[in-house]
């Protein structure tokens, strides 16, 4: 493997909510534990669903919140040891593209303004034929830089927030459930012009996602993750599943085939709350394998092969599930 | 509504009917205020007691005082008291409370706290009386009644702005902007502040015309702007005690105070339309 | 048929959303009405539940004939005999189609009571079956439970509990599973096809999902910017689509095995109503669009086999 981008270390990530006058706060670990590498070139994604905590580790990992414990390198260079004004000057090599096309857009913002920004927040302009070249790059009309959020459809503003990922030429981008608020055929053009960008800019890509068939179309390595930790990296996109979680959640993604209706091993009960964890492995409760140890033991995450999984019982390779 | 894009918000409110006729009125109470010396014949302050008391006619448009002085010109003089005095004391809650504002919701933690505490606390007491216990402090007389004016509505712009703040500063651009290495000020100036502007803008509109009414209840009571320099309030207050006799020398003042403070509150809510950016039409 | 949509065109002021649109559903199936959003799926729900007077808009030609009776002639009180205790809503967002300080127990009591004239006790143990029958574990104590006290799934299920209460025949459902994890999505829509066909109800089933439309549905009815593109059984659809919007939204959706760069999108996006282009409303994105397609809007035609379809030049030769 080449040099790594990122190096993440057992970050863990401590959130306090509710308590007032007479209430205790609460506290919930969003992210348990989670260390990640992402080699250059790379486009690694992460999937999980509500709650498993992958938006806060892309935070975390662009240091847009702070770590309770754990570190993050990027380039080599450990992000919490930087002062705010080195920081700042990392971000220009390291950006993001987040879910909402609306609210990640500043309404009072034409969409030069949106693409100037990228400069503007360090007194910068930007380089003359810059914007055009970004509009250009994203496919969106030039004589568009005067329009407003609101005059977008959500498939351009989701363009726009695009190309102002890309205007200081960044090594690193995260995208963040870039097509969730989107039609499936404006989601598949974004992705078409993600995949195009990658391969014409040499990007890496850190990509978040609840939808594993989409994750895996479009990502060269998989982290799953449930209830704030690691549970399987799958060392390529068509790797058989090892953990039950991930089995379910392939079982749960429906093709578009009637001939493949899927009889659900029904994946019974929800998701518990991440306030209140069960002392063993997390998945236990609603996992068909589950036995004795995994409600008392948490498993650890292995990689005998590059396959890793926390599961004390993994699915066979080959063994229908 | 087909409106040119390149109109200001000012000029967008001005373009409806009832916006404009309100926009309209306050214009021409600005300019007569400003021309009052040009635009009549007499003095605001000479008495001329064998004129006194006379009801409207063709040569005294709007009646003259128990000091014969001419009731019009008055008026106009007293236009300049009110509005300056009104608009400038909110031109200053605005800008303290803004300021105030915008760093509580920002910053959040201890500042927070102390300006929250200090603002609710003369929020828990009407406008008027924050005011007369400050105009008794300093002493009467137009400085000492801007400040009170001031102060007394700084409350409001300071919750409405941290407020405001607060809800924009959780928006994803915002973070979006941060996330491009944007500086806390960058994010103040360029995000917040914009965003939180035009709310804080038409109350601060609606607001002055309370203020005209506060200038004036303190020009009533002989708190303001001290004789013979004539405010509405004063007017009206020497007015009072000759309400049956002469009727017109309340009335007058009373009408200018009451068509100002409509017409202000019906251009704001043209203001609140005209600056909402999703009105703008969409382009192709 | 329980439910047939004929010629169907819908009107809010002078704009024109919806027109010619013809479907039927049978007892014991489910069709699915796919689109993007802005292709009048979601008003094309509200007109079978009546419900269009609440966005100013009405019935402008066709009919609704719901067991013999076109609901697009009765007036609104005789429409309220049907609404909930016939025809039952499943809204997208549990969040929303709950009460908030009402306990979900009592939230579906009061269908039965109000539509079946069942007592306090009768309602409740009817609640308890219905929910149980809904696999929600320990139903009594959920039932003394608020809303927000429940997650997201559980919730859907106190709405469709909600729908089933009154014993309705036919299921409106629009996105009932969109705002849901993937892994509760799946549970929620197996429980939806079990009860169709167990029960005998007929489903409308409004999604965007091609997926989920696979899973599930027997007709697949697709709209593309307030008409019908092609509606045919599920199976044939999704093997041989006609349509080439229909083939290209199939396209759209990444599955297992899929080559690096073989997803392509729909270039373009669906217009806005007051933008229909003349025409084939397709046509400016469809890559089969011939010169006819934005002169001439292509006629719903019946299929030799079943189903129906609008194009000048489908993907096959099975037309007319």
């Amino acid at each position: 493997m080449a040099e790594p981008l990122i190096v993440a270390r057992q970050l863990v990530r401590q959130f306090r909510s509710g308590g007032g006058f007479l209430a205790r706060p609460a506290t919930m670990l969003a992210v348990r534990g989670v260390s990640l590498t992402v080699a250059r070139g790379e486009v690694v994604g992460i999937v999980g669903e509500s709650g498993c905590g992958k938006s806060t580790l892309a935070r975390l990992i662009l240091r847009l919140i702070a770590p309770t414990s754990g570190q993050v390198l990027f380039d080599g260079i450990d992000l919490g040891r930087l002062g705010k004004r080195e920081m700042r000057q990392v971000r220009k090599r390291m950006t993001m593209v987040f879910q909402d096309p609306y609210s990640s857009l500043d309404p009072r913002y034409t969409l030069s303004d949106v693409l100037s920004e990228p400069f503007a927040v360090h007194g910068e302009a930007p380089p003359p034929g810059r914007i055009a070249a970004l509009l250009d790059q994203v496919g969106l009309a030039r004589d568009m830089g005067g329009s407003y959020p609101h005059q977008l459809s959500g498939g351009q503003r989701q363009r726009a927030g695009i190309a102002r990922a890309l205007a200081r030429s960044p090594e690193l981008i995260v995208l963040d459930e870039p097509t969730a608020s989107l039609d499936v055929s404006i989601q598949a053009q974004v992705i078409d012009l993600l995949s195009s960008l990658r391969r014409d800019l040499g990007l890496t890509y850190l990509f978040i996602s609840h939808d594993l068939g989409l994750v895996r179309y479009f990502c060269d390595r998989i982290v799953v993750m449930y209830l704030g930790a690691v549970v399987e990296v799958m060392p390529a996109a068509g790797s058989m599943p090892r953990h039950p979680y991930t089995r379910a959640l392939i079982d749960s993604t429906f093709a578009p085939d009637p001939g493949k209706r899927r009889k659900l091993e029904a994946l019974t009960g929800e998701i518990p709350s991440a306030f209140n964890l069960p002392p063993g492995c997390a998945f236990a409760a609603r996992c068909p394998r589950a036995s004795e140890r995994c409600r008392r033991e948490a498993p650890d995450l292995q990689s005998p092969d590059g396959h890793a999984v926390a599961c004390f019982h993994p699915i066979e390779e080959g063994a229908s599930a | 509504m087909s409106l040119p894009r390149s109109l200001s918000p000012l000029g967008r409110a001005m373009a409806t009917p009832l916006g404009g006729l309100a926009g309209g009125w306050l214009i021409l109470v600005i300019l007569a205020a400003v021309l009052a010396p040009v635009l009549t014949p007499y003095d605001y302050d000479i008495q001329n007691l064998p004129q006194s008391f006379r009801a409207p006619d063709a040569e005294h448009w709007l009646g003259t005082d128990e000091f014969g002085r001419d009731l019009l010109t008055r008026i106009l003089f007293g236009a300049r008291t009110s509005l300056s005095v009104a608009v400038t004391s909110i031109l200053i809650s605005v800008a303290a409370g803004m300021i105030l504002g915008a760093l509580a919701g920002y910053l959040g933690g201890r500042f927070d706290r102390i300006v929250t505490t200090l603002v609710d606390l003369t929020w828990s007491f009407p406008e008027i009386l924050v005011a007369l216990i400050l105009v008794a402090i300093i002493g009467p007389g137009a400085t000492g009644t801007m400040v009170a004016i001031a102060v007394a509505y700084l409350a409001q712009f300071t919750r409405l702005t941290r407020a405001q703040v607060m809800a924009i500063r959780a928006e994803t651009y915002v973070e979006a902007a941060r996330s491009l290495g944007a500086s806390d000020a960058h994010i103040l100036i360029r995000h917040l502040i914009p965003n939180a502007l035009a709310p804080v803008l038409v109350t601060a509109m609606l607001s002055t015309g309370d203020a005209i009414i506060l200038e004036a209840t303190l020009g009533f009571f002989g708190l303001g702007a001290q004789p013979p320099v004539p405010s509405w309030g004063s007017m009206m207050s020497s007015g009072s005690a000759l309400l049956f006799k002469a009727p017109w020398i309340i009335i007058f003042p009373g009408l200018a105070v009451a068509a100002a403070v409509i017409a202000i509150n019906v251009f704001g809510g043209a203001l609140i339309a005209a600056l909402d950016v999703r009105s703008r039409p969409r382009e192709g | 048929m329980l439910l047939s949509v004929e010629d169907l065109s819908v009107h809010i002021g002078v704009i024109n959303p919806l027109s010619d649109l013809s479907f039927g559903v049978d007892r014991g199936q489910i069709l699915g009405l796919v689109g993007e959003s802005g292709s009048g799926k979601s008003l094309t729900a509200m007109a079978v539940m009546g419900l269009l007077p609440l966005i100013g808009g009405r019935i402008s030609a066709g009919r609704i004939l719901f067991d013999g009776t076109d609901l697009a002639k009765l007036p609104e009180a005789a429409l309220r005999g049907y609404r909930g205790r016939r025809i039952a809503l499943v809204t997208q967002n549990p969040m929303t189609a709950l009460d908030p300080v009402v306990r979900v127990g009592r939230q579906v009591d009061v269908m039965g009571r109000m539509h079946l004239g069942l007592s306090a006790d009768e309602a409740r143990r009817r609640t308890i079956e219905l929910l149980t029958r809904l696999r929600i574990p320990e139903a009594q104590a959920v039932c003394e439970a608020y809303p927000h006290q429940l997650s997201g799934g559980m919730k859907q299920r106190i709405v469709i509990a909600i729908a089933l209460a009154g014993e309705p025949d036919l299921i409106v459902a629009d996105e009932p599973t969109t705002a849901l994890d993937v892994t509760v999505q799946a549970q929620i829509i197996h429980l939806l096809g079990e009860l169709v066909r167990d029960r005998g109800l007929g489903m409308l089933l409004i999604t965007h999902d091609m997926g989920v439309v696979a899973q599930v549905c027997d007709q697949v009815a697709v709209l593309y910017a307030g008409r019908l593109a092609e509606s045919r059984p599920a199976e044939a659809l999704f093997e041989h689509p006609l349509h080439p919007y229909t083939s290209a939204l199939i396209g759209c959706i990444p599955r297992d095995g899929m080559a690096p760069g073989s997803l392509h999108g729909i270039a373009g996006a669906v217009p806005s109503v007051a933008r229909y282009p003349a025409g084939c409303r397709f046509h400016p994105r469809c890559p089969r669009a011939g010169e006819i397609c934005a002169r001439q809007t292509p006629e719903l035609t019946e299929l030799t086999g079943a189903g129906r379809l609008a194009c000048h030049f489908p993907l096959e030769g099975t037309h007319g």
